[in-house]
């Protein structure tokens, strides 16, 4: 009952946030709507009980890459506020975009059997009490109706940490042998983002040094 | 069973509450004690919030004074002048709420109470005792900095839409510095968190109980050194001098709150002062035994947990539990504001240093002292262990612990303390 009352307040928050980042023109409003938006979601995520993934979302997106955002706008700025006016081809491209990944989206999601996984994880119904789990564990024990029990009691932070290097819990214990964890495309993934913040800061430096004006006192 | 330690969700409990005729009226009433426990204890968690910066800001002006060869406040309120900072509230409460008519109304508003809500986030999975946190996460450590990095996102917001050039420079600053001064901090609280094994700050707490060394400070060199790092880091982070060019006041008039007036202006303090708080809590958690006051009587005083069963006639209320939870957050409370007193004290004896001297504070010393230091304490139990065949120089190794811990929680555990879970229910 609070749970569903809270998932459709954070879930309307989530669109109505999506939506004004669209709708607005100046910058940084659009940034303080991407704020509502994508904390939502992060409030979703704890609703679902996984932790680390909101506090991910938390960090990376709300913590990171808005204050980069409003910072850039912030150094590159010539107006008091940056306005940005969509031109219709541009907001042609942008929906023809944005209703692909719709698209692309609503068929995978409606490809799951969704009655196979629900059947799989322990349902929490709002009589159950936290005895319920257990006992519905103890009716079938499969692998993965265990590791999901074990991800309410304990949380998700050390299976992720756990699959991260290959112990994967989201395996059943029948197929013997580590699974590929994700350790190289994570540093795959780093590497690239050093790369492009190496390139960026080259870029930077480059820009200012053919204009020694411009520099404002800022580094 | 009873209704106290049966109902463990919100819902549920509202669900027997409105249906009194399956279990009968004492059921009922032990539901609203339910329901008033976790009232108290959650605008006691708010009162926490709320009157840690009044404490704080008197603080702030009777050390001022002193070391300015001062007595700071001294009349409102009695002999100390403690009522001053209650005075200036009513003041700042009566002011009007100005809103230029350069700025951007609508986030102009919205930007304090962005800080403010973020402030005290933090302080809803910030653990005050062993078993005493609004929201117990299994990953907190990480929760923590995810939720005290949104601060800065609404001072940067407020300067840029005060309309104001001081406000714009003053939060172009604070972005530049935290931007920077968050990658050497989270490294640093790597140190202990990687000592630990765990993002969860009971572990955490707990694997730093009995005597003083066994605090995560003196576990190696290298998270010795790392404290210090962390704490400097600390104190840019909630943009206290010497790093407070967020809001310098000599030159850039208020910095990023200029333009702000009355209650807007006041809860920016109280989000900075309840900052403070909450990374000095954090310090004291990862590095200073949190909630173990380091002398051992946190452990005589623990063994009252589960005491005193059934006390005031509320079955599964522990006396003894609350007594020591009491105990520890009254222990981690007072080394909160221990470190606090440091970092006013360092605000008044320092000078404000210039925007590039902080950014090559971080960029050249910091970041690189702090990687070497991770490095250092990764490689620390290796060594230990090759030569010593011990990953650790005293105290019990992680193992260990977690096998102490497991024939803990294999006993049969005292009902949890009603209060813990009316806390992590009310809050979320």
């Amino acid at each position: 009952m609070i749970e569903q009352l809270l998932f459709w307040i954070f879930a309307t928050l989530a669109c109505v946030g999506a939506i004004a980042v669209v709708a607005t023109q100046n910058v940084v409003r659009m940034a303080f709507w991407l704020v509502i938006s994508l904390g939502s979601v992060a409030a979703l995520f704890f609703l679902l009980s996984a932790d680390f993934l909101g506090a991910a979302q938390l960090l990376i997106y709300v913590g990171g890459t808005v204050v980069l955002l409003v910072f850039g706008v912030m150094l590159t700025a010539s107006g008091p506020y940056v306005r940005i006016r969509t031109t219709p081809p541009e907001m042609l491209m942008g929906a023809a975009a944005g209703g692909l990944l719709l698209y692309v989206m609503i068929s995978a999601i409606s490809n799951v059997d969704w009655g196979e996984l629900t059947a799989s994880i322990p349902i929490e119904s709002p009589a159950a009490s936290t005895k319920a789990p257990d006992e519905a564990a103890q009716v079938t024990p499969s692998p993965r109706r265990m590791a999901s029990v074990e991800w309410q009691k304990r949380g998700t932070v050390r299976p992720l940490g756990l699959g991260f290097v290959g112990l994967r819990s989201d395996r059943d214990a029948g197929q013997s042998g580590l699974a590929p964890g994700f350790f190289l495309p994570f540093e795959i993934v780093s590497i690239h983002l050093l790369v492009v913040l190496v390139g960026a800061a080259y870029l930077a430096r480059a820009k200012r040094r053919v204009v020694p004006a411009d520099s404002q006192g800022l580094p | 069973m009873n209704g106290i330690v049966a109902s463990l969700t919100l819902e549920e409990f509202l669900n027997n509450l409105l249906q009194p005729s399956k279990g009968g009226s004492t059921d009922t009433i032990a539901l609203i004690a339910f329901l008033l426990a976790a009232l108290i204890h959650a605008s006691l968690l708010l009162g926490l919030f709320g009157g840690l910066p009044v404490f704080y800001i008197w603080l702030e002006r009777k050390v001022a004074g002193r070391i300015q060869d001062r007595l700071g406040p001294t009349r409102v309120g009695g002999s100390f002048g403690w009522l001053q900072t209650i005075a200036d509230g009513i003041k700042l409460i009566q002011k009007e709420d100005l809103v230029p008519k350069e700025a951007d109304g609508l986030v102009f508003r919205m930007s304090p109470y962005l800080a403010t809500i973020a402030s005290f986030a933090a302080f809803m999975v910030l653990p005050l005792s062993d078993g005493w946190v609004a929201v117990t996460s299994e990953s907190g450590a990480f929760l923590i900095f995810a939720l005290m990095s949104m601060e800065v996102l609404g001072i940067i917001l407020a300067g840029y839409s005060s309309g104001s050039k001081w406000a714009l420079f003053g939060a172009m600053r604070e972005a530049a510095q935290m931007v920077s001064y968050e990658i050497p901090m989270a490294i640093c609280a790597l140190i202990p968190l990687m000592i630990a094994g765990s993002l969860n700050f009971q572990t955490i707490g707990r694997m730093q109980g009995g005597v003083f060394w066994n605090w995560f400070i003196f576990h190696d060199p290298f998270a010795f050194i790392a404290f210090f790092c962390y704490f400097i880091t600390a104190t840019a982070s909630v943009k206290r001098a010497p790093f407070d060019l967020a809001e310098a006041e000599s030159e850039l008039v208020a910095g990023f709150h200029t333009e702000y007036s009355g209650f807007r202006w006041s809860i920016f303090f109280l989000a900075e002062y309840s900052s403070m708080f909450a990374v000095s809590a954090i310090a004291a958690i990862l590095f200073l035994g949190g909630w173990n006051d380091g002398l051992g009587i946190s452990d005589a005083v623990n063994t009252l947990r589960g005491q005193w069963m059934d006390a005031f006639y509320i079955q599964g209320f522990s006396l003894g539990t609350y007594l020591a939870n009491l105990f520890g957050a009254a222990v981690l409370i007072f080394k909160g504001c221990a470190l606090v007193f440091v970092q006013i004290w360092v605000r008044w004896t320092l000078p404000r240093l210039r925007i590039d001297q902080v950014m090559s504070t971080c960029l050249k010393y910091l970041v690189p002292i702090s990687c070497g230091l991770f490095l250092m304490a990764v490689l620390w139990p290796l060594v230990l262990a090759s030569t010593f065949q011990r990953p650790v120089l005293g105290g019990p190794a992680l193992g260990e612990i977690r096998e102490a811990d497991r024939r803990v929680t294999a006993q049969p555990q005292p009902p949890r303390n009603s209060t813990i879970a009316a806390r992590e229910e009310v809050a979320r």
